[in-house]
């Protein structure tokens, strides 16, 4: 290790070797590395193992927004390098933010740069025209290289210990930038840049690649000690990877980049980060944003894979809302700064189905829109059925048009057309078959009701409350017994399950607060709940063994909870 | 690097080859970095020393060691059910070791992405929950209740469906797998990956099959098994590191890897050391 430089960039890979949709197999002093690039132009240098079962990346397919392992299918998105997509479990998000390690990237002239110190300084590298001439790799430490470059060379400028300006005997005229790339300990690649791009681009390669592999022959010639392989450095996963992980607190802070309507009463944000990039989500998430009167409010994101930059929600105006819809539609302008949760995933997209119906009811679409644009891109098949009042009404309707044959719009109906039409596509259901619904309560009771009448199972029927309408009926008292706490804690009337667990000191994470998102639910061991939540189906609520603790109560006078 | 003498592997039986592919002239072989021949007859002796070592013959192989096994090897009780076709397909060389060729034996979640359109196929990519247990005398794994849908589960399966496994783990470096016959849903077919340590990074991997199959011939079921072998292959070349890490924060497992997770638990447990990397201390 010691005779190779670092803390230090090196070029990696030229340009011209990222190749469209494929995955080049690098390597820096010893360390493996998988290098991509995605269609927006971003390359990602990744430690090349799948942070699973240790396969290579570089043998996973690029397909322009996600880098795919071929051993079990994980995804990991682009620029994150956070895993997006688990197969194996696909009715579950991935529990833990699993991401690969990254190194840092620069792309001059033609090369690659990469470092394997995050903290290194890029070089000073000259303005101009430099035109990169093909690598040439030697089975010779980066430091013999370099020897043999001084002696072929009629003037040598050092510039660090493993790259220098120079010009070769054998073309005198020409500038050249040389950089030797460590592979390994025994092992390099030379990089050159020649001062100008020529008129005659292919022979002065095919020049340059003579010249420099006479050098390299010149160089192997000379007999040399074997070397061992540096021994790359496996880096343990994170210790909450390998641990059963706790709630995580809110914590980012997004700039609104643009903000304009994207339907009549809806309004559409556009977030950016303030620093770094957004983490990874999977189709279907919610953030909670918080009001600038520190209320919560979860909003859909309708980004899909590729789209990392910033993320788009909409908001509907709600004329006789709690306020926070209205505060946003009329307060929040561009430029603000609004700070919202990590990315939260309660209405998970299956990608293991034949059929995946998604149905939208208004302003419901934005988890639908994330979904489509997912299916979309991966070739699943799927249809998004778009329920409004009218064209004006569909929010987002400039980018449905994309969806070609997989759209279906629906505007105008009233509640009984609206039943008659999901009945007639919906049809009986089959093998592998899912529906998504979100919307509004009677959208989402007439498609659950609908698909049940069709025979659809409650596990292939999924949706999304936005918000739980029904009245709470807050007037039983009863007793609740915290199994893990030994505490026993009173429940009276008009006080909140939630909130007399939180009075006795115990934490719940919650977010609604509605019985809508279910962040607050809790394992329940004994007693029999009055569920008035919306987040559990019929099949869980009827098991018993949870309870979304904000709204629901006992029917028994005592319950007992896993907390 | 020589097995050190705590190590259970040390003492335990290995195959080394088929009985029937061996002739006259002694097979040159390796086995945990040592030069072995092995004969028919069999015999076994080490190239280096000339030292004799121990041979016994079962589920069409020859077993030896380097030190002094047990008495007896691993039972596989059907193997001896009069109308099943016992075969030997292999040996195939692998760049990988021992564990990480085991671990990915009792895998079930790449069938769709490796197996494509045989064991597995997208979309029907999940693995439902199993059970998993290490049985009282702590010398066998035992992973019940797997459930996977499969487009062409053998070669005498019809169409799509979902297939039942049953898997074994009775030695550090074999496991034993049973699936749904479908020739006869009260019986199971057996499936066995038997690997020869040549290295701690290079394996000769033995596949012994006990079918119920009337219609095949022997070649189209060799065949068959080296076709799914070859799809592990470059797989199993690709692990980085090659040895399987032992240490829970080396990679990240999911409900899928159950089996996987006790198979390093146990193997860390028993104190095998070749093929594998202990957690730092």
């Amino acid at each position: 290790m010691s005779m190779i430089p670092s803390p230090a960039w090196h070029p990696i890979a030229a340009s011209t070797d990222l190749v469209f949709r494929h995955v080049f197999h690098g390597k820096l002093a010893g360390q493996e590395l998988a290098v991509w690039r995605a269609d927006d132009g971003n390359v990602n240098v990744w430690e090349n193992r799948c942070l699973h079962r240790g396969v290579r990346l570089s043998i996973g397919m690029n397909d322009g927004a996600e880098l795919k392992c071929q051993y079990h299918g994980w995804r990991y998105a682009n620029r994150s390098a956070s895993c997006t997509y688990i197969p194996a479990h696909p009715a579950n998000s991935p529990a833990r933010q699993v991401t690969n390690r990254t190194f840092p990237v620069a792309e001059r002239h033609g090369l690659v740069w990469s470092a394997l110190e995050p903290d290194a300084a890029f070089p000073d590298l000259p303005e101009g025209d430099w035109f990169a001439l093909r690598a040439v790799t030697i089975d010779a430490p980066a430091q013999t290289v370099m020897g043999a470059l001084a002696e072929a060379a009629t003037s040598l400028v050092p510039l660090s210990p493993l790259a220098c300006r120079l010009a070769l005997r054998e073309a005198p005229g020409e500038t050249l930038i040389v950089f030797t790339q460590p592979l390994d300990a025994g092992t390099s690649v030379l990089r050159a840049l020649r001062d100008g791009t020529p008129a005659d681009a292919e022979p002065t390669l095919r020049r340059f690649n003579r010249i420099l592999s006479g050098l390299r022959d010149s160089i192997e010639a000379v007999p040399m000690p074997r070397i061992g392989a540096v021994e790359p450095d496996f880096a343990p996963v994170s210790a909450d990877l390998a641990a059963v992980p706790g709630p995580r607190a809110a914590g980012l802070s997004v700039v609104v980049a643009r903000k304009w309507w994207a339907a009549e009463d809806v309004v559409a944000l556009e977030l950016k980060p303030l620093s770094g990039t957004l983490p990874a989500f999977q189709p279907g998430a919610h953030i909670d944003v918080t009001l600038p009167d520190g209320t919560l409010r979860q909003y859909s994101l309708t980004n899909g894979p590729g789209e990392w930059e910033s993320w788009v929600i909409g908001v509907r105006r709600q004329r006789q809302s709690r306020g926070g819809s209205r505060m946003i539609a009329e307060q929040v302008r561009e430029g603000d700064l609004l700070a919202i949760s990590e990315p939260r995933h309660k209405f998970p997209l299956r990608r293991d189905a034949t059929r995946t119906v998604l149905i939208a009811g208004g302003i419901g679409i934005t988890p639908l829109l994330a979904m489509a644009k997912a299916l979309h891109h991966g070739g699943h098949p799927f249809e998004l059925h778009a329920f409004a009042r009218s064209a004006g009404h569909l929010p987002f309707a400039e980018g449905l048009q994309a969806f070609g044959d997989h759209l279906h719009l629906h505007l105008g109906q009233d509640p009984d057309e609206t039943e008659a039409t999901v009945r007639q596509f919906l049809g009986p259901h089959g093998f592998a078959q899912h529906v998504y619904v979100c919307g509004s309560a009677r959208m989402i009771d007439t498609v659950t009701q609908a698909a049940a009448d069709l025979g659809w199972p409650d596990e292939a029927v999924h949706y999304e409350h936005f918000s739980n309408d029904r009245a709470i009926d807050a007037s039983s008292a009863f007793t609740v017994e915290l199994a893990r706490s030994a505490l026993t804690v009173d429940v009276p009337a008009g006080v909140s399950l939630l909130a007399a667990i939180r009075d006795a000191g115990v934490t719940v994470p919650s977010s609604c607060e509605k019985g809508a998102c279910g962040t607050c639910v809790v394992p329940l061991l004994d007693g029999v709940p009055d569920h008035q939540d919306v987040y559990l189906n019929t099949t869980e609520k009827r098991a018993g063994r949870a309870i979304v603790t904000c709204v629901s109560r006992a029917q028994t006078p005592r319950l007992v909870l896993d907390l | 690097m020589h097995t050190s003498p705590q190590d259970p592997i040390h003492d335990a039986w290995h195959p080394v080859s088929a009985i029937d592919a061996l002739g006259a002239r002694p097979l040159r072989t390796r086995l945990l970095d040592v030069p072995i021949e092995v004969t028919h007859g069999p015999a076994a002796w080490r190239t280096d020393t000339g030292a004799d070592l121990p041979v016994r013959q079962q589920y069409g192989l020859v077993w030896t060691s380097l030190g002094q096994p047990a008495e007896d090897l691993f039972a596989i009780p059907e193997y001896d059910e009069p109308d099943r076709r016992n075969i030997s397909a292999g040996p195939i060389g692998v760049a990988s070791s021992a564990p990480r060729a085991i671990e990915n034996f009792l895998d079930l979640a790449h069938f769709p992405f490796v197996h494509t359109d045989i064991l597995g196929a997208e979309p029907h990519t999940e693995v439902k929950d199993y059970a998993v247990e290490v049985t009282a005398n702590g010398r066998e794994i035992i992973a019940t209740g797997c459930e996977f849908f499969q487009p062409m589960a053998a070669l005498t399966a019809d169409g799509g469906q979902k297939v039942d496994y049953i898997y074994r783990v009775p030695h550090p470096f074999c496991a034993v797998l049973y699936k749904s016959c479908f020739v006869d849903p009260t019986r199971m077919d057996v499936i066995a990956i038997f690997a020869q340590a040549m290295t701690e990074e290079s394996i000769r991997a033995h596949l012994v099959l006990s079918m119920i199959d009337t219609v095949h011939t022997e070649t189209e079921m060799r065949r068959f098994q080296q076709v799914i072998f070859g799809q592990d292959k470059p797989i199993l070349e690709n692990q980085r590191p090659r040895r399987l890490p032992l240490d829970p924060r080396a990679e990240t497992p999911i409900r899928a890897d159950l089996s996987g997770i006790a198979y390093r638990r146990w193997l860390a447990a028993t104190n095998v050391t070749y093929g594998v990397i202990h957690a730092p201390q």
